[in-house]
């Protein structure tokens, strides 16, 4: 498997010429190559969400992507969601006020995937909240936090707030 | 809803997680994303057979690959192991220990005893090129029949450890007491059914991975890993090795969530640290992938528990009896079979005057039996649903039945039949408050109307007691090292091993309390063996109690010399001193105060200006034992469902947990710990399922097939708290078990209120929609 492919990559702004085996998972090289380590990879059959970065704008399992078919594709990877200076976007923020995360693992594909939902649909219902993260599995938390850090970054009422 | 303890300045505050920032923004550092220079990549060539001999072994073509740097087999790391056993176990009997479990080797050698049993080990420049040369790999076996039933292991007609006399693992035969068989004979009701779990795993979203380096010049062997626990770690690597431990070093970063699975070193983990320690020099890197997590990684859950009950005309238990079996797979880890704490833990919250156990633990062609969750939560799993299946053959009203038998707060100090003492517990008040919540005539009303419409709901309840901060042996303690700088912040060096339980801010929570500082000047410092002390890690829902213990009281201690100092200082009497914000002031006299940093820099650097003969500097230690090998917590789960006869789906409609903790350190972090525990009990029973087929094959081996709960199957969890103080120092009581333990039978028997009236009466789990379809149309079939 010594044949190599040089692609060329915009990630999260910046451009990247990598050389890479045309078999190689685009998770690997973001991680292996370009040492963005943030996009996690829990199931490697796109089933988690654990992996998901933005391509062109619209969330995708990187898992599931070979590099070679990213070539002269824009992709944003947690890092890139991420604002600078130490920031937290407003998804990211309710997560931390609402404990959306406990061991962290998952956390980056959430925080991918909600982020790019959130930014397309502005008024989501809360059935809509709960489908658009049925893609992302979370072992620690039982979604409660992750739910309501979504309804507070959607403007919706948590949990707390509508005690019975 | 709560009962509450006043909060302090930051123990009882919902104080928002310091780890969060780094792990939001994909800062975190997990084992996979160490790099190392000239780091090599190892893959597992695994048995696709569950029980048969190795006829041949090839590795020739694999080992021929180039960027394939080593392939090793049984034959090259086994015999260079010295010992290999875990510290809560403690040596087998070959090597002159008590533990009833065999030694274990790295890699499969001779025969292979589960399907992922590691055969070879291929270290290669990458994981693409391992599992290349892994592929490579020729293996001849010659197929037996496997051992799946722990019935029929435990014949011994074959054996699973052909080294060893007997499938065996701690049976007890149940005991025949006369007076007991006259009890049973005389009693007005006696029910017996057979409750069973399926075996399910515990499926941390980060697998299980490491890096180990030997160097062989310095001597020293480097170990990064996804563990609970370093020190456990690292004295099991030296064994396996045969280095002195002080030249073992382990190092945990953040850990991607383990609930049992990652307390102990597996035998794959075992084979890349003596893969390591013989190639020498280069770090070898192994993250295991999703199949091999769901095939090779332990599980847990495979129990099955009969119940006779012997109840007074009046529904007051008179005794049970209970049997357990048990299969603990090929290679148990962490806590090995559970059955003899699920026996003395089994009456839970109620009054049985006698209980006698026995049970069945024997070893099967499986993978290994994990710690997961609450390990030994069958005895609630199957008392819980007993309780409803009693109520309704004798009819009475579960909740009824459980008031007239449950413990109240005029019985404790109470002994249970096995000999377990519970103090500072409220299984009633918690059992009345989650109820409560509920609204039980509001609910009942509503499940009669939707019946009317031909619509199945049902509400379902269990109580339970959790023997949190289990104390004994390398669990006896934990340690804090609490070092204040010259600059007046804290850190604080602890054998914990946080994998998602938020210490990171619950520590300093309670050292900012107890010291008097600002909670940003103080950091918690953890998983490297270099700097964190000896404790068993993270597990066992201990950390509150016995490392917050320690945190405790190492501050206090720190506390008592800075307000020596400061007396000193402020020519006034310690008592007279207090301490806030990071500050010493004389009370009364706020203009006479000291900050701490100009405290921790005389007692570091002005020895003249220290009271004579105080030793410089400002570093205390505290080692905690709490006063009982377990601490008590307890919570009342109810849960109410609606089964959809069509599909056999079932839909959670609202699910409560009344919990008593102990103090709370931090509120948000117990709601998220019940919420994450209630749910994987809830995908336990719904979802998840790892079935064998009978030539030992695992069926579930992608989340395709095991499934896990998701978003949408979840409802708002509600969580009431009654706050009864321990008798550890704090009061604080562990509850990080207790969502998983409670929430199975609390569905179970929602689903079994639903469907009773259709004369459906589960036992099994998993309760999916096929198996809920076909219960229907069992009991239907029965009735036409």
């Amino acid at each position: 498997m010594s044949d190599t492919v040089q692609i060329n990559l915009r990630v999260n702004g910046g451009d990247h010429t990598v050389v890479v085996e045309p078999r190689m998972l685009l998770s690997d090289v973001l991680r292996e190559n370009l040492h963005l380590t943030g996009t996690h990879v829990a199931c490697e059959h796109g089933a988690c969400g654990a992996c998901t970065v933005l391509v062109d704008g619209a969330a995708m399992r990187s898992c599931l992507l070979f590099a070679v078919q990213m070539d002269g594709s824009e992709v944003t990877t947690i890092e890139g969601v991420t604002p600078n200076e130490g920031m937290l976007n407003a998804f990211q923020q309710a997560m931390q006020d609402q404990h959306g995360l406990q061991c962290g693992f998952c956390t980056p594909g959430i925080v991918v995937s909600m982020t790019a939902y959130l930014a397309d649909h502005p008024n989501p219902t809360d059935d809509e909240l709960k489908d658009a993260l049925s893609g992302n599995l979370c072992r620690c938390t039982g979604y409660q936090g992750i739910i309501n850090a979504a309804r507070q970054a959607a403007g919706l009422p948590t949990s707390s707030e509508r005690a019975h | 809803m709560s009962t509450a303890v006043t909060a302090g300045r930051y123990v009882g505050q919902a104080v928002k997680r310091f780890e969060d920032p780094r792990l939001l923004s994909g800062r975190g550092r997990y084992v996979d994303d160490v790099q190392i220079p000239g780091m090599l990549h190892a893959a597992f060539v695994r048995s696709s057979i569950a029980r048969g001999n190795i006829i041949s072994l090839d590795t020739t073509a694999a080992r021929a690959l180039p960027g394939v740097h080593a392939v090793y087999t049984g034959a090259d790391l086994n015999p260079r192991v010295r010992q290999f056993w875990h510290t809560m176990l403690g040596p087998p009997v070959e090597l002159g220990g008590q533990s009833v479990y065999p030694p274990m080797l790295p890699l499969a050698d001779g025969d292979v005893r589960f399907v992922g049993d590691p055969i070879a080990i291929i270290i290669a420049d990458s994981r693409y090129i391992a599992e290349d040369a892994a592929d490579l790999v020729e293996v001849e076996i010659e197929q037996l029949v496997p051992i799946m039933d722990v019935e029929i292991s435990a014949r011994n007609e074959q054996l699973v450890h052909r080294e060893r006399t007997t499938n065996d693992v701690g049976s007890m035969e149940q005991p025949v007491v006369p007076e007991i068989e006259a009890m049973f004979a005389a009693a007005p009701h006696v029910v017996t059914r057979k409750f069973r779990q399926c075996r399910a795993t515990n499926v941390p979203m980060e697998p299980r991975g490491m890096i180990a380096k030997y160097d062989r010049y310095a001597g020293d062997l480097q170990i990064w890993a996804a563990t609970q626990s370093v020190s456990e770690w690292k004295a099991t690597a030296a064994r396996l090795t045969g280095l002195d431990e002080h030249r073992v070093r382990v190092i945990a970063g953040d850990v991607g969530g383990g609930f049992g699975l990652k307390m102990m070193m597996t035998r794959d983990e075992a084979a890349i640290v003596m893969a390591a320690h013989l190639l020498c020099d280069a770090p070898i890197k192994w993250t295991e992938d999703r199949r091999e997590n769901l095939i090779s990684a332990n599980q847990a859950r495979e129990e099955t528990v009969e119940i006779s009950m012997a109840v007074t005309a009046d529904g007051h238990i008179m005794g049970a009896k209970l049997y357990i079996w048990e299969d603990v797979g090929s290679y148990p880890a962490g806590s090995g079979a559970t059955a003899s704490m699920a026996m003395g833990i089994f009456p839970g919250p109620y009054k049985f005057p006698v209980v006698l156990p026995g049970n069945t633990a024997a070893f099967t062609n499986t993978v290994g039996k994990a710690a997961y969750r609450g390990p030994w939560m069958m005895e609630t799993v199957a008392r819980e649903q007993m309780m409803d299946h009693v109520a309704r053959e004798i009819g009475m009203d579960p909740i009824e039945f459980r008031r007239v038998n449950i413990l109240h707060s005029e019985d404790l100090p109470y002994t249970n039949c096995m000999t377990m003492i519970y103090d500072k517990v409220t299984p009633s008040e918690t059992m009345e408050q989650a109820l409560e919540m509920l609204d039980v005539d509001a609910f009942r009303a509503m499940q009669t109307s939707a019946r009317a419409e031909g619509r199945l709901l049902g509400m379902g309840m269990s109580v339970y007691l959790e023997p949190s901060a289990i104390a004994f042996g390398i669990l006896a303690s934990d340690q804090a090292i609490m070092r204040m700088d010259a600059s007046g912040k804290v850190s604080v060096a602890m054998s914990t091993g946080n994998h998602g339980h938020s210490l990171e801010t619950t520590i300093p929570q309670i050292v900012a309390e107890h010291l008097g500082c600002d909670i940003a000047d103080v950091v918690l410092i953890q998983g490297d063996t270099s700097s964190s002390p000896l404790g068993p890690g993270t597990g066992g829902s201990r950390s509150a109690v016995i490392a917050g213990g320690a945190a405790q009281t190492a501050s206090l201690r720190l506390k008592d010399k800075i307000l020596q100092i400061a007396a000193h200082m402020l020519e006034a009497a310690p008592e007279d001193l207090e301490v806030g914000g990071s500050i010493v002031s004389v009370r009364g006299t706020p203009a006479k105060a000291l900050p701490f940093g100009q405290i921790a820099a005389v007692a570091y650097m002005m020895p003249d200006m220290l009271p004579a003969d105080m030793e410089l500097g400002l570093e205390v230690t505290a080692r905690y034992r709490p006063p009982g090998q377990f601490t008590w917590s307890n919570a009342a789960h109810v849960c109410t469902v609606e089964v959809d006869s069509e599909t056999g789906m079932v839909k959670i409609l609202r699910y409560i947990v009344s919990e008593d903790c102990g103090r709370m350190i931090n509120p948000m972090v117990v709601e998220g710990q019940i919420a994450g525990g209630v749910v994987q009990g809830i995908g336990g029973v719904l979802f998840e399922y790892m079935p064998y087929d009978a030539a030992g094959n695992p069926l579930a081996t992608t989340f395709m097939d095991y499934l896990l709960p998701s978003a949408p199957e979840i409802p708002d969890i509600e969580v009431g708290h009654i706050e009864t103080l321990s008798d550890s120092i704090g009061g604080y009581k562990g509850m990080g078990e207790g969502g998983a333990i409670g929430s199975p039978p609390a569905l179970a028997n929602a689903i079994h209120d639903a469907l009773a009236h259709l004369g459906v009466h589960p036992t099994n789990f998993p309760l999916g929609p096929w198996q809920i379809l076909d219960l229907i149309n069992a009991a239907t079939a029965d009735k036409r």
